[in-house]
């Protein structure tokens, strides 16, 4: 810790993606309007993909210099660096997706990429902060950036409204986090997790304590929705832009979830093992079953996407030494494929996202076989078929239940996973068992969008055959955590 | 006359907090949920200011923090709500009803 009246300069180092993310955002912001009408929507994505990628460097550069910042506020470990990889990574391909569908939409791109830039910036200060306050305000700006992102297709009343839910039920929820916020303080005294955790550790555990952590964790299930707090997500997956989903229902859960398990694991928060079990049954069960009735493929994602927090809160009722790595690699894996899914939709979604529902698909593998096949395995993934790193998500953590005893919550788990392979599968045979609606051929991927997929593709399968490397990094670095 | 102690202000909070919160379940109109988040609001910092009389000054920083970002968030709020207005010329959340609520 710096005792100094100004920080040193290896701490700016220890924030330097934000700074970077944080710049180039900006960048984008006052060049928007300089830059010709019709030429700018391209060269801004670049700008952002620029960004996006310096982020990446940083993020690896950072990675050498771990320690504490700011006077407690930020801590780089190998815990917040993985963080920070997923997090400007799945920025970068979101951004990479963008390029046609704004233009397909007919979207002024301006501050959708800088929006997205500074929404990565909120998200990556989550990863790396080891302070409450911090902690909020970094949610905030992640919080606030997808509001807006949600409503961005302005003239469709759907995408609006989806907006203004999005926004009333995450600010009811930000205040119940704070709430809770407030409570620790009073419990402990101290907003740092640090300090936090050795009061907690120290026998007696104030009552104000249990009260505080409950609410911090119905505001946090809120933004990782989880069962019961997840009313508002297929609402708004349904009405919000494709790549904006692809981007809400991946970067900022993995961000939310990288500060639950500091504040679960780390803070040792009491009465944590009811309240994930509860959580993590009501997510899985009611996510499935809800999916098995959706016509709208962005809504049955979405019940999918509940599901899939319920599988990963699973985890966090194990013990921290498997949990903590298994969480991470399930967020990792369910980034990869889900961004890819989501990419694959709205390219498929044409203006005006008029080819959303399940009848659409039929005789894509025709149509399209390659975007077909592209999409089968991000489905497979999500089935959790071997080969494919949905399946090493769930066998880590269901194995690190069974380590921590919880055969209940494992066998609802595999009770869930059988029923998702159903609406998962019905998608499939929809695309390559139904003859086409319409003949005509789905338009040509563009390299924007290739590249993003061939990038989510590789990472799925690269996860599903050689899951050791990212494994052991999680294992190293949830080690770490816990020693500190 | 008894003295007025941290529990009575965490009381008053609690009780602040209760009524933001019956007002965004029960009130129609997006305006008025709004105000009713700003209460809940208020009642976390309330909660600060009072936990500082026993900790220092760390909770009256954090309580003008959760102001400013209740300006923020106050702010994107009304402008998301002007953008819904245009195009379904309403404020009350019964007739938020493209999407099954």
């Amino acid at each position: 810790m710096s005792a100094s009246a100004t920080p040193l300069a290896v701490e700016y180092v220890r924030i330097l993606p934000e700074l970077v993310l944080s710049i180039f955002g900006m960048a984008v912001m006052v060049l928007d309007p300089l830059i010709d009408e019709r030429r700018n929507q391209r060269t801004l994505g670049n700008i952002a993909l620029l960004g996006s990628l310096a982020a990446i460097i940083a993020t690896l550069y950072q990675s050498q210099y771990p320690g504490p910042g700011f006077w407690n506020m930020v801590n780089v470990d190998a815990f917040s660096v993985f963080f920070h990889f997923l997090v400007t990574t799945v920025t970068a391909i979101v951004i990479l997706t963008s390029y046609d569908y704004m233009e397909v939409q007919q979207i002024r791109a301006g501050e959708y990429y800088g929006l997205i830039l500074f929404g990565a910036v909120g998200m990556c200060l989550m990863s790396s902060a080891v302070e409450l306050v911090l902690i909020f305000i970094a949610l905030e700006i992640s919080s606030i950036s997808t509001y807006i992102l949600a409503g961005f297709r302005r003239r469709a009343a759907i995408s609006s409204e989806a907006s203004l839910k999005y926004f009333l039920l995450g600010s009811f929820a930000t205040a119940f986090f704070l709430y809770g916020v407030a409570l620790m303080f009073g419990a402990t005294g101290s907003t740092s997790i640090s300090v936090i955790s050795q009061v907690l550790r120290s026998g007696q555990i104030p009552v104000l304590a249990y009260a505080g952590i409950a609410l911090m964790f119905v505001g946090l299930g809120f933004k990782v929705a989880a069962a019961p707090f997840h009313i508002w997500t297929p609402d708004v997956y349904e009405g919000a832009p494709s790549p904006v989903v692809g981007f809400m229902s991946t970067a900022p859960k993995a961000a939310v979830f990288a500060v639950l398990l500091r504040i679960m694991f780390e803070a040792n928060a009491p009465g944590r093992l009811w309240l994930i079990w509860v959580t993590a049954a009501l997510s899985m069960t009611l996510g499935n079953i809800g999916a098995l009735v959706q016509d709208n493929v962005k809504r049955l994602l979405a019940y999918s996407s509940i599901a899939h927090a319920g599988y990963l809160l699973v985890a966090f009722a194990a013990l921290p030494s498997g949990g903590i790595p298994a969480a991470m690699f399930y967020t990792a894996s369910y980034a990869a494929m889900n961004v890819g899914a989501f990419a694959v939709v709205s390219h498929f979604a044409s203006a005006g996202e008029r080819y959303v529902t399940l009848e659409d698909y039929s005789g894509l593998g025709r149509r399209s076989p390659l975007l077909a096949a592209t999409l089968t395995i991000f489905l497979l993934s999500l089935i959790g078929i071997p080969i494919t790193g949905g399946f090493f998500a769930k066998f880590y953590v269901f194995s690190a239940a069974l380590q921590a005893n919880l055969v209940g919550l494992v066998i609802i788990g595999v009770l869930n996973s059988a029923i998702g392979a159903y609406y998962y599968l019905r998608i499939i045979v929809m695309m390559y068992m139904r003859e086409p609606r319409e003949e005509a051929p789905v338009p040509a991927a563009p390299i924007g969008l290739r590249a993003a997929l061939t990038l989510t593709v590789f990472a799925t399968i690269y996860l599903g055959i050689l899951p050791g490397g990212v494994l052991e990094y999680a294992s190293r670095s949830a080690a770490e955590l816990m020693r500190q | 006359m008894v003295p007025i102690t941290t529990l009575h202000y965490l009381v008053v909070a609690a009780a602040l907090f209760v009524l933001g919160v019956i007002g965004v379940l029960t009130r129609r109109n997006v305006v008025i949920v709004l105000m009713s988040i700003e209460l809940i609001l208020n009642a976390v910092n309330l909660n600060l200011v009072a936990f500082s009389r026993l900790y220092g000054l760390h909770g009256q920083i954090f309580a003008i923090f959760v102001i400013t970002d209740a300006a923020a968030e106050a702010a994107v709020g009304l402008g998301i709500l002007i953008a819904f207005f245009r195009n379904k010329e309403t404020v009350n959340v019964d007739e938020v009803d493209l999407l099954k609520w």
